[in-house]
């Protein structure tokens, strides 16, 4: 694997829930990104993320890991969950919320 | 061909789609990382098929962003994607 794979590898193994993002949660670049991370903020779940538009190694080297075209990208225990609709589509349903608390992740919110 | 009739060729070609509409939100994003003078960067695909039926969401975001690599690799930056049943 290459070093980019391996960081990615890394941040995902090593964090329970891991959004890979434009901009930083204070602060998205990016209107998708800023969805899931009000959704992620309004249910309470810990989280840590890497800015994709620091590196273009991370940003490509994302879409190659999870051979997924586009950013934002979530992980929950190093599974790739979904981009930006899958996980508003998962939050209105409810489904998020129970795969987090399958996953054994707290919620504070439960809408 | 626009690049929204190609996306909506493909589409229409890969999943024999009951119902299929292709929007071109890229004048919305003007400005926004991604964006380009000239637009066709940002699309929005609503579409509903038998072939999609059955699999997880990620697997029907999955073949539908499968079936449009050539334009992603052509410069298409966002696509939105709502799957109906």
């Amino acid at each position: 694997m290459s070093d980019i794979n391996n960081f990615i590898d890394e941040k995902v193994k090593s964090n329970d829930v891991f959004l890979f993002m434009k901009g930083t949660p204070d602060f998205p670049q990016c209107g998708f990104s800023g969805q899931v991370v009000q959704i992620l903020n309004y249910l309470g779940v810990e989280y840590d993320s890497a800015n994709v538009l620091e590196s273009d190694e991370l940003r490509q080297g994302i879409k190659d890991y999870s051979n997924w075209p586009t950013i934002p990208q979530l992980y929950v225990k190093g599974e790739f969950v979904g981009g930006c609709d899958i996980i508003r589509e998962m939050f209105q349903a409810g489904e998020l919320q129970s795969h987090f608390e399958n996953a054994g992740i707290p919620v504070k919110q439960t809408a | 061909m626009s690049v929204r009739d190609t996306i909506e060729a493909t589409l229409t070609d890969r999943f024999s789609p009951s119902f299929l509409e292709v929007e071109d939100e890229s004048e919305r994003h003007r400005g926004h990382a991604g964006w380009r003078e000239g637009g066709n960067t940002h699309f929005r695909v609503r579409i509903a098929s038998p072939k999609l039926a059955g699999l997880s969401r990620v697997a029907q975001h999955r073949a539908i962003n499968e079936a449009l690599k050539p334009q992603f690799d052509a410069g298409l930056h966002a696509l939105a994607i709502e799957v109906e049943s």
